[in-house]
């Protein structure tokens, strides 16, 4: 440094703008961001557990998710459940619609199916059909997600309110509605939980309760996957997202097609709901039924990009380190439910900040000809400082 | 040149990913000068600018001042060396007044006192001649308000390099003079400024020497009385270029697009068009002069069905537009393109590839699969039958999806007629360099064979040659038929392309003029409002003798759109 | 009515700490959708300071007002300061997606709130419930004088000390925002960023402090909401969380106006008050009655959207983040 006498430092990183980082290069980045990310679980949980160790760790969180036959279906039930769910959530996100409502999607979405049960089933005492209880259940379902899901959108085409906010409460007023009709179903009997319902139960397809719902998870994510890329209607809430002014001029809807793409997004969402409810061993519901995936998979279609393979690694990712760490938490005497969110917190964190090192490329100021090679090495030590 | 040296640069190069926006720039500038910076868009003057100014860190060089190296990292860093930037997008907050957003460059331990402040300014003012009301808000001001309150706030920190980038290009020919006046005074006054510029007249007017850049290279500096206009040019575009672009005669048809009393409200309530009578004849090309933001952009929103209109009439081939689908419009024939200041806003998607923004108008269609109806005659009947079923089974299944393949052929098509460089055409707009952009978008528009074209700010930001693509391309269109609007910037511009240019001033029509009959100053004057000629001539002014309507028949739409107001 | 009144604000200090955080973090241009996991682990911090120093005394009844206050707001501040460094480090420097980041932020901070909890306060534990309900009884102990006042009293001089200090902070907080040069070039770093930085504003030292401060005083919330509204009574993230996200959506309806949300935040707090208040043994009537403050505020977003004024409008660059050489 030859800058003594004047009062101003030359900084020692240099930000720019990258402009294309080779696929090779990204995958690296993402794949060491998830080493470290679970790295530093391990290690706090080594600090938090009463015992265990790192080595310890990893293969009881091998052993949680994929550890046995039931264990490794249920890893694939979830997995498909969060990519259902992730994909109900894409074309939204496509469009720049922040649809935080997720969760109070599947939550009526199985309400009204454990209504239709409820009324059709248990009302009659079993003189209507399971499959015609099915077949209004999976009607209903999907019309009460796109229901919630399209309230929101009706406000934000005409007033532009603000839809993050707006479908967030709606998780809250979905939530206080399954507690009302528990409320009202319950009513008289002196219990606060719903009884079992015995009537309308999905099929069990394959002796193996969880298959339906992969097999949903499989089609649903090709189904959306082809709409997006190929359909004209995907065409149209991918320019909507990218430019609402050239949607306007093109002389697309710009309000039909938030709508649409929200009735889409939120029947998906009920049909989740309805694995959920009618699809489980017991069916029945609570205000925890979502079990938080509406969240989950705003992070997982973020994480992933618009590219429905690298989603389906997230949710499996995620799905992976939440199963695992049930055992971990056994193996490391923690009592905490929630502590796999701790890890998935962390997990989060580095792979939104491998964002940046994708976009951005940071140069040490003297070495001015590495610079795209150190590029990414440079931001990892800046990380691991952190 | 005698003086101290206030200002070196050395050896500045500074880039962008791949592209290389400065190459080893030199550059001095004396105390008590006012030095031009001569160079085409994309020439890298404003990026050399915002080095000197802290704004982008430059990848090698050094900057000197007052013969010591220094490193300026950040605006503040510029400022400790007395250098102020006015940009020629004002960065100014505006929801703050004027005199808040002259405290915000408040240093450490300098108090929030704004009586002091104001009394200042108050000061400032009166030694060079500005006029601002401080108390007004930034939202409220016009641009040249804007402007005026940039120099301000540079003056009242202190600094005694002033940076100008475009201080003119949105300002009429009046408010030129006046800030010019205020340029000598500050020079007087033993400033050093620097103004980037491209408009060859201000250069001699106002500056001492001139430096030229050419595609981020420096090429010279020349003290103004020793030089002059074509010499210049030559410098700054490199080659000889004949500065005399084609005015095409053709034969004029029967108006194509007629607008008569047209009045539009803008995004905040106020009226933006206000009782504009014109028409366009094939054939022919009609410019729209007029200071920016003076309803240039609702107008064409307007036409293109995207704007609600107030009250009037746009008829095209003699049927009303108003009140028709955009799609509806785009079918009958009117294409427009305009071109934001970002160049991305309306007709592109930024983040689609090119074969993407091909289909953007016609992404809707079905696709039409061929049948060869001789070569089907020769088949056997089963043979044949089956075929037709075949296609129309492929015909039904593609109706919901797009045709990308055939987008792609036409992408292919385009990129190779305008020479448009690009890795591929899956390479999302975004990525290209304005120029490109432009001819993607203008050369959509053209080539969806349109008959009247709507067009805005089509060369904005582009280099000579890719304009002279453009005006050629347009000139053909003329060639063949097509009605033109031209909304333009440059008057030299228009002067020479145009067949008659219509002056737009805060909404108002202040008159259409013959492009071969006039002069800038005129023009500059109606732009002010200082002339209008509309009003000295009869009530009829920008009513087409000829129109496709008779007059009876023009008083049947007036009773029906009053019968609809009701 | 008084009685509500007084619920209601004694529970609006919760969201005025949320609300006020969460407006200070927006002026400087961050829409912070971690407020939620915030709060938590400021319920975390402010816990684990008070547990701490509960434990080291002989006697916990002798434990003094001034250290439980101290060490719980202090506690609560940093944790959640630590928690909006991570925000800040993520959107700021390494210019991440702010709404991303936010709700990765409420993933982490409710387990991390948790863990903290389970292992280290050790909720379930029999000495820490005795410990919290001194702590929550001193803290929540009204003012000295306000038994003397009769109503008067009980409705302003009524409530514990940290109602007190939510209210001053938003008074504070105004000031600075409209009186002060730190105030105006805040104000200039969330409405454009650029123009900032050309006159010298140091931004990005701007938003780490807005948003560091913003995420410590939305963490004293979630600590008060449990030593105060529920008396030490932590059972899970679920409610914070809520307080959380209706706090955001205040900012909306109190147009970033501090002194505003002091208002919005006592409506809300008599909403969210209205089912234990009323105290109806019928489950509907009180799945209803939780019902309202989410419907109420989905309204507000509505009649905001729908009015849509120039005047008051979030500031310009909120949600963007701010790189000096983008073109």
């Amino acid at each position: 440094m030859d800058n003594q006498k004047v009062t101003v430092k030359e900084p020692l990183f240099h930000v720019a703008k990258r402009d294309n980082l080779k696929t090779k290069y990204k995958v690296l980045i993402y794949a060491c961001a998830i080493i470290l990310a679970l790295v530093i679980g391990s290690i706090t949980c080594t600090v938090i557990g009463d015992r265990g160790n790192p080595i310890v760790f990893f293969s009881s969180l091998f052993n949680g998710a994929l550890g046995s036959e039931r264990k490794i279906f249920k890893f694939l039930k979830d997995t498909s459940l969060l990519l259902c769910v992730s994909m109900a959530l894409l074309p939204a996100f496509k469009m720049k619609f922040w649809n935080l409502g997720a969760n109070g999607q599947i939550l009526v979405g199985g309400l009204a199916a454990i209504a239709c049960m409820w009324y059709m089933g248990r009302g009659t005492n079993g003189a209507i059909s399971d499959t015609v209880i099915i077949i209004c259940s999976v009607i209903a379902s999907m019309v009460a997600g796109a229901i919630w899901a399209v309230i929101p959108a009706i406000f934000k085409a005409l007033f532009n309110t603000n839809e993050s906010l707006f479908t967030l409460m709606m998780n809250y007023i979905a939530q206080s509605l399954v507690l009302l009709m528990i409320a009202i179903w319950v009513q008289g009997t002196g219990k606060t939980t719903l009884p079992e319902i015995n009537y309308g139960h999905l099929p069990i397809l394959f002796g193996k309760r969880e298959i339906l719902t992969i097999l949903m998870g499989a089609v649903i994510t090709s189904a959306m996957f082809a709409y997006l890329k190929f359909s004209k209607q995907g065409y149209e809430l991918s320019l909507v997202g990218d430019s609402q002014n050239t949607a306007r001029y093109t002389g697309i809807n710009v309000k039909k097609v938030i709508i649409r793409t929200l009735i889409v997004s939120g029947a998906i969402c009920g049909i989740v709901g309805l694995l959920l409810t009618a699809g489980a061993v017991t069916p029945t519901i609570g205000t925890n039924t979502a079990n938080n995936m509406g969240f989950t998979a705003i992070m997982t279609t973020w994480l992933g990009g618009s590219n429905p393979l690298f989603i389906a690694g997230t949710c499996a990712l995620v799905s992976f380190v939440n199963n695992g760490m049930s055992e971990v938490k056994t193996n490391f005497g923690i009592q905490s439910d929630v502590y796999a969110n701790v890890v998935i917190g962390i997990v989060y964190f580095l792979i939104i900040a491998c964002a940046f090192l994708v976009q951005y490329k940071v140069t040490l100021r003297k070495k001015k000809k590495q610079a795209k090679e150190n590029g990414f090495l440079n931001g990892e030590d800046k990380k691991e400082v952190k | 040149m005698e003086g101290k040296v206030a200002l070196e640069l050395r050896n500045i190069t500074k880039t962008f990913g791949k592209i290389v926006a400065n190459k080893n720039v030199n550059l001095k500038v004396y105390e008590k000068e006012v030095l031009s910076i001569l160079g085409e868009n994309g020439s890298g003057k404003t990026t050399l600018m915002n080095v000197i100014s802290g704004i982008y860190a430059p990848e090698e060089g050094e900057i000197r001042i007052n013969g010591e190296v220094v490193y300026i990292s950040s605006p503040q860093d510029a400022f400790k060396y007395k250098i102020g930037m006015i940009h020629q997008h004002f960065k100014l907050v505006e929801v703050f007044t004027a005199l808040q957003n002259i405290a915000l460059i408040l240093e450490k331990g300098q108090k929030y006192d704004l009586k002091e402040i104001r009394t200042s300014v108050k000061n400032i003012c009166e030694k060079y001649g500005f006029e601002i009301d401080l108390d007004k808000k930034v939202y409220n001001m016009s641009v040249s308000e804007k402007q005026t309150l940039e120099i301000i706030k540079v003056l009242y920190r202190g600094a005694d390099i002033l940076i100008l980038d475009e201080p003119t290009a949105v300002l009429t020919p009046q408010e030129t003079k006046k800030l010019f006046a205020v340029i000598n005074n500050m020079r007087e006054d033993g400033k050093s400024i620097i103004i980037i510029t491209h408009k060859l007249n201000e250069v001699m007017e106002i500056s001492d020497r001139v430096a030229i850049l050419r595609k981020g290279e420096y090429i010279t500096t020349v003290s103004t009385k020793e030089t002059n206009e074509k010499e210049l040019t030559e410098m700054m575009v490199g080659k000889k270029v004949d500065l005399r672009i084609e005015r095409v005669k053709t034969e004029i048809d029967k108006p194509l697009l007629e607008i008569r009393e047209l009045s539009i409200k803008g995004d905040d309530g106020s009226k933006k068009i206000e009782d504009v009578s014109f028409y366009i004849r094939g054939g022919e090309i009609l410019g729209v002069a007029g200071i920016a933001g003076c309803g240039q952009k609702e107008l064409c929103e307007a036409i293109a069905g995207l704007r609600k209109i107030e009250s009037g009439f746009i008829m095209h081939e003699g049927e009303s537009l108003v009140g028709l689908a955009p799609k509806v419009i785009i079918e009958k024939g009117v294409s427009m393109s305009f071109i934001p200041e970002d160049r991305l806003g309306m007709g592109l998607a930024p983040n689609f590839s090119i074969t993407d923004n091909m289909m953007l108008k016609t992404y809707a269609e079905n696709k039409v699969y061929m049948i060869d109806e001789e070569e089907l005659a020769t088949y056997p009947k089963w043979k044949a039958f089956s075929i037709r079923a075949w296609v129309a089974i492929k015909t039904f299944f593609s109706r919901p999806f797009v045709d990308r393949k055939s987008a792609r052929k036409k992408a292919n098509k385009l990129i190779e007629k305008l020479e448009i460089s690009t890795p591929s055409t899956e390479t999302p707009v975004r990525r290209l360099s304005g120029g490109n952009i432009q001819k993607v978008l203008v050369g959509r528009e053209i080539e969806s064979s349109p008959n009247v074209i709507v067009t805005a700010y089509p060369v904005r930001g582009l280099d000579v040659n890719s304009s002279y693509l453009i005006y050629d391309m347009l000139n053909e269109e003329k060639r063949k038929g097509t009605g033109i609007l031209f909304i333009g910037e440059d008057l030299d511009v228009m002067l020479a392309l145009c067949d008659k240019i219509m002056v737009l001033c805060h909404g108002k029509n202040m008159g259409i003029v013959h492009a071969s009959k006039t002069t800038k100053e005129e023009i500059g004057l109606m732009m002010t409002g200082s002339l209008n000629l509309s009003e000295t001539k009869n009530k009829e002014y920008g009513k087409a003798k000829d129109s496709n309507l008779t007059e009876e028949e023009w008083q049947k739409q007036k009773e029906e759109a009053e019968k609809e107001g009701e | 009515m008084i009685l509500l009144l007084q619920t209601a604000i004694r529970c609006s200090a919760a969201f005025i700490y949320g609300c006020l955080g969460e407006i200070v973090t927006e002026k400087s241009g961050h829409l912070n959708l971690g407020i939620p996991g915030i709060m938590c682990s400021g319920v975390a911090g402010g816990c684990l300071g008070v547990s701490v120093y509960m434990r080291s005394l002989q006697d916990p009844a002798l434990a003094s007002y001034i250290m439980i206050v101290l060490v719980g707001v202090l506690g609560a501040f940093l944790f959640a300061a630590a928690l909006g460094a991570i925000y800040a480090l993520l959107t700021v420097s390494l210019k991440c997606n702010q709404n991303i980041t936010g709700l990765a932020l409420t993933t982490f901070g409710g387990g991390f709130a948790q863990v903290v909890m389970d292992n280290f306060v050790k909720t379930s534990d029999s000495i820490t419930r005795v410990n919290f309900s001194i702590a929550s009884s001193k803290i929540a102990s009204p003012l000295p004088f306000a038994e003397n006042l009769g109503w008067f009293g009980q409705l302003f001089f009524s409530y514990g000390i940290l109602v007190y200090l939510a209210i001053a902070l938003a008074i504070v907080t105004a000031i600075i925002f409209n009186r002060t040069k730190i105030g105006l070039r805040l104000r200039a770093v969330g409405e454009n960023p650029a123009a900032a930085d050309a006159v010298g504003v140091r931004v990005n030292a701007y938003k780490y402090g807005a948003i560091l401060i913003g995420a410590g005083i939305a963490g004293i919330g979630g600590f008060f909401y449990v030593m105060d509204v529920v008396q030490g009574l932590y059972e899970s993230s679920g409610p914070i969380e809520a307080i959380g996200w209706l706090a955001i959506a205040l900012v909306i309806f109190t147009l970033w106006k501090p002194n505003l949300a002091i208002i919005g935040s006592i409506l809300f707090g008599a909403l969210y008050m209205l089912p234990s208040f009323l105290d109806v043994p019928s489950q509907i009537v009180n799945a209803l009655l939780t019902m309202v403050p989410y419907v109420a505020t989905v309204v507000v977003l509505i009649v905001i959207s729908v009015l849509d004024s120039k005047e008051n409008q979030p500031p310009a660059s909120l949600g963007l983040n701010y790189f000096r050489e983008d073109r």
